[in-house]
This record gives structure tokens, sequence and C-alpha cells, in this order.
């Protein structure tokens, strides 16, 4: 991530390009046809197994069968249902749900006020959390799993989905200060002493003026710790034993074992589970892609 | 943003005096506590389970390193281990294959695309968007021997030779779950290079060219060595993605890595010997190789960054 922000920085303003000569406009050549072949091949390699699955969930095991790479004839919703009732993923899809927008909040609030104080002092003992913190993001964390479930057994929080609330919120702390730590330091001193001048505390300050100015930061920190979380399989495996509280990714695993010749239902489910990413990066497309690729786009 | 660049560098000295210690303490404190009671608390006492003998959840006597050797020197361990390690390995080879030839085309390719530029950005990350168990399960229907799609491509462009049950044969079985990782990651390095190579001045190029620098030079000599600080960060995230593998594995292998241990990793072996494996000291043995994929990873990781800096300032 570090990389990133230095080439955003770096990269020309819209005002500086303007100013540089337009290019020629190059003429086709075999290369250029070569080139664009290429890009859409691999288009079509990358997005028609996601294709085929939810074209797939619209039919029906039989039709399968008969010719694997047909197009549904009619829009046949049954699996979908069978899915979403019979299969539980209705259960599944409302704890993935819990789970993934109370720990981003978590995590996100805590992160808020952590990165505040690591831009607002100069204390040594500020910049050695800083560092701990941020190793979380190098270490592989996942590895201390048995202290973890030991203790959350000792809580009683075994099969509770609090557990992961709180296991997933802890995991996104690295992430999240160390994009919004960068953002607050950005934000002048002057915001600061105005707001004491006006006779605002501390918690006032952060509330009022600064977490307005964080909130591109702050969308940036949801989206990208939506989609870990939503997708995470280890911990809901180890740390969820009951299966009504079986989140999408453990209930995927389950579910493949009981309909395992029911080929449309599985389509289905799979289609299910992925529809919010879909969804998410389709809304939040600038957050995750402009994110990444400040500088790429002309 | 242009704003901002020109404000703090002026104004960075100055920042830290805004909160005194005891009020920034109190700002920390919660993140504080999950972080320590989530994640530091729970890796220090992992690392110290690997060092005494276990009888199911009763603690017995220090072992020192006896857990250690037993990963080594016993049956199932010491040839499974080698075996999953093997298969990292070549998960990580694999994607680093693809992603620095197709993926470094793609993203260079992408890079002076003018039209259609953010919907092919869109088409090549969303494999990586979706969820890996998603993917792992997805692929081993399409690669089905009854009637996956796959093998009924073959088949109709006369190719039936090949058409055969690729998770179902322990020779083709790790390559799919090598393919499968790369083809689903495969989307960040192209935004992550894309980015970096929008971050090139186009003045240098240019002047290359103008120098009379053939195009294969300019990326050869101008336009990689000012990518090797994305590869480098691209590398480092693979290798640990890479050796933290578990949920692609899972789904196309299951948790005993079918068939006959071909798909097996080492986190798959972990969770296997953690909770599966009912011998008693499942917690000393499981928290030995813990133990050694976390230094393992911790270690190469910094090797890595280490190494690439090197690279970097010797091109400099």
């Amino acid at each position: 991530m570090s990389t990133l922000t230095r080439k955003q920085a770096a990269a020309p303003s819209a005002a500086e390009r303007r100013l540089s000569p337009p290019r020629k406009k190059p003429r086709p050549t075999m290369g250029g046809f070569a080139a664009s072949g290429f890009l859409w091949i691999y288009a079509a390699i990358s997005i028609s197994p996601l294709l085929l699955m939810v074209s797939n969930s619209l039919r029906t095991t039989q039709e399968m069968a008969s010719d694997p790479l047909g197009l549904p004839s009619a829009l046949n919703f049954a699996s979908y249902q069978k899915a979403w009732v019979t299969a539980s993923f209705e259960t599944y899809f409302i704890n993935s749900i819990v789970v993934t927008v109370g720990s981003v909040l978590l995590s996100t609030v805590v992160s808020l006020l952590a990165a505040y104080a690591f831009s607002r002092t100069k204390s040594k003992i500020f910049g050695v959390l800083e560092a701990v913190f941020l190793s979380g993001l190098m270490l592989p964390v996942y590895l201390a799993i048995l202290p973890l479930f030991f203790l959350l057994d000792g809580l009683g929080m075994i099969s509770n989905l609090w557990s992961l609330v709180l296991v997933y919120g802890a995991l996104g702390i690295p992430f999240s200060t160390f994009v919004l730590t960068s953002f607050f330091r950005q934000l002048p001193l002057e915001l600061d002493e105005a707001a004491r001048l006006d006779g605002a505390g501390a918690f006032a300050t952060f509330w009022r003026v600064h977490l307005p100015l964080v909130k591109p930061a702050i969308a940036t920190v949801v989206v990208f710790r939506f989609v870990p979380v939503w997708n995470d399989f280890f911990y809901p495996l180890i740390l969820i034993r009951d299966q009504s509280a079986y989140t999408l990714p453990v209930g995927i695993t389950r579910f493949f074992g009981e309909y395992q010749t029911d080929w449309a239902t599985l389509f289905a489910g799979l289609t299910l589970a992925t529809i919010p990413l879909v969804l998410i990066f389709l809304v939040a497309t600038k957050q995750i892609v402009s994110g990444l690729t400040a500088g790429m786009s002309k | 943003m242009k704003t901002m660049s020109v404000i703090t560098p002026r104004r960075r000295r100055n920042i830290g005096i805004a909160l005194t210690k005891k009020t920034g303490l109190v700002f920390v404190l919660p993140a504080l506590v999950l972080f320590a009671v989530f994640i530091f608390y729970p890796l220090m006492t992992a690392l110290s389970y690997s060092f005494y003998n276990w009888t199911g959840i009763v603690r017995g006597e220090f072992a020192s390193f006896g857990n250690y050797v037993t990963l080594f020197t016993q049956l199932p361990y010491k040839t499974q281990i080698p075996n999953a390690f093997v298969h990292n390995v070549m998960l990580f080879a694999g994607a680093m294959l693809f992603q620095n030839t197709i993926g470094l085309g793609l993203a260079t390719l992408l890079h002076r695309l003018k039209r259609f530029k953010r919907f092919f950005q869109t088409m090549f990350t969303l494999p990586y968007l979706v969820s890996p168990l998603v993917v792992g399960y997805l692929w081993s229907l399409m690669l089905s021997p009854l009637f996956g799609p796959v093998n009924f491509v073959l088949k109709s462009v006369g190719l039936d030779a090949l058409a055969q049950p690729w998770l179902g044969n322990p020779s083709t079985a790790i390559w799919v779950v090598v393919f499968v990782t790369a083809w689903q990651w495969v989307g960040f390095p192209v935004l992550l290079y894309g980015a970096a190579l929008g971050g090139i001045p186009e003045e240098i190029n240019e002047a290359a060219s103008l120098d009379g620098a053939s195009p294969w030079q300019r990326f050869r000599d101008v336009t990689f060595p000012m990518l090797i600080p994305a590869i480098g960060t691209v590398s480092v995230l693979t290798f640990i993605g890479a050796m933290e593998a578990f949920p692609i594995p899972y789904a196309l292998g299951g948790s005993m890595g079918s068939p006959a241990g071909a798909t097996d990793v080492l986190s798959l072996l972990f969770y296997r010997t953690a909770f599966e494996s009912g011998s008693s000291n499942a917690i000393g043995t499981s928290s030995a190789i813990a133990t050694l994929l976390f230094l393992f990873i911790f270690g190469v990781s910094i090797f890595i960054t280490w190494f690439m800096r090197r690279a970097e300032r010797r091109l400099y």
C-alpha cells in the first residue's frame, strides 16, 4: 500500500496533463490487433466461469447434463428458492451480513480513534504502538487460532457470532489504522488550533472537525475490509460449531456435501454468496479501482 | 490532494502537539485492547504451546524442542510436511510466473488503452474479489468428469485425449490448484502494475525513443526498472498468499488434500493436525507446525523486501 500512496502523490494532475502536447493518433497495426485480441481473450478467460455460474444457476440439472454450455431457456429461479430456503442460505446470508457489518463498524471506529491519536501526538510510545499495529499487516496471524479458540471457549463464545465480530474487528485494525493515519496526517494543525480556541475539547475536535474531512478514507477502509471479512472461511470453520450460526463460506462447504449432484442448486448457492461482492464492486468501483490505481486512468 | 501536499512538508514538524499523551492514550485504548486480546496474546501463547507436551487440552511437562523433532522424524509428519511444502512453493512459483508474464502484459496493454479501459479492469479484477472458496468450488464443478464444461469443450473441439478427471488424477490435481489460484489472483497485480506504470513520467519514454531506443529496449531499460518497487510489493504479497493458501485447496481437494495428498498444503496440514487428527498431542504438534510456518513466512517476507530494495538501489 505504501507504494500506492507514493504513486498517488507522484501522478501528474489533470491540469499538468492537459498542458502536454496531444499525442498522435496511432494507426491500426498488426501489433494493435494482437494486443486487443489478447485483452479480449483474457477477459473471456477471466469472466466466463463467473458468467457460466450465473447462467447455469437459472437452468435445471437435466439441461446442464445434456448441454453444459447452453443458455437458460427461461428465467428459472427455482434453484435460488431451494438454496435460500431448503439449504438454509437465508440463515447463512443473514449471519454473514451481521458479522461483516458488525466487524467492519467495530474496526473502523476503533481505528479512527487510534489513527487520530497517532497523527496528533509526538510521544515515543505512539510510534511504537503504530509499528506494532502495522506489523499485523505482514504476520500470518491465523496461525494463532488454537489459543484464540481456547480464549473464546473460556468466555463461552464458541458458535457465537460476536466472537467473529470481535476477531475480525481486531484483524481490521492494522490496515484501517494504516490508511486512516496517513490521511489524518494530511490535515493541517490549524484546524485543531482553531477548534481549541472555540472551546472544543479533544473529542469534540475529532468528532466535529476531523471526522467529516476523512470521509473518503473511511469509505476506502470500509470497502476494503468488507471483502475479506465477507469471504473469510478459516475463522468460522473453527470458531463456529453450530449450524445455525454458520456464515456463508462454512455453510457452502456443508451444502456442497449435501447437494453434490444437484448442480443447479449448487450454482445458485455460489451465485448468492457472490452477489453482494459484485454489488459492492459496482457501487464502490471508485473506492476499489481508483484507490488502487490512482494515476493509471487517463 | 494538491493543496495538501503543499501544506504537509511545512507543517509536518508541528504535528504532534494537538493531543496530550494522556488524551492520546485514551483514544488508542479501544484499538489497543482489541489488538492485544485477539491478536497479540494468541500469537505469543501459540508460540509457547509448541514447547509443551499435551494430553488433549491439558498441558503437560515442558518438552523443549521435542515437538519439532517429532515433525521431522515421525510419520506421517516427516513425509507430509515436505509434500505440502513443495505444493506451497509450486503455488508461489505458478502465481509469480502467471502475473509477471500474462499479468504484466495485460497491465502494459491496458496502460496504453484509451477506450474500454475501465471495462477490462473490471473483467480482470472480478475473480479477485470473489470468495476463494466459491472460486474453488466453481472450478471443481467446471472440471467435473461427469458433465463439466471444460471437458465438454475439449471434446467438442476434437481434443478428446485431453479430457480427463482433472481433480481425480494425482498428477494433474495440483496443477489445477496452481492454475485456479493464479487465475483468481492475477487481477490484483494487473491493477498494481497499472498504477505503477501510470506513475512513470511520459517524458522519460519519449526521451528514450528520441534517442533511438526500440520498444523492447524502452521496456527493458526504462519501464521495467521503474516497475521494480511494484514487483517487489506484489512478490511479497504473493509469497504470503501462497504460503497461507487454504480455501482453494480445501474446496478442490478437501481437508485431506485428495487425491492421496496431491493437493495438500501446509495450512491444511496444520488444520488437520490441530482439529482432525485425534492425536493426543495434537496441540503440541500443530503448534510446532504453526510456529515454523510463521517464522518461515515472516522471515522470507523480510528477505524479499530487503532483496528488492537492494535491486532497486543498484539500478538507480
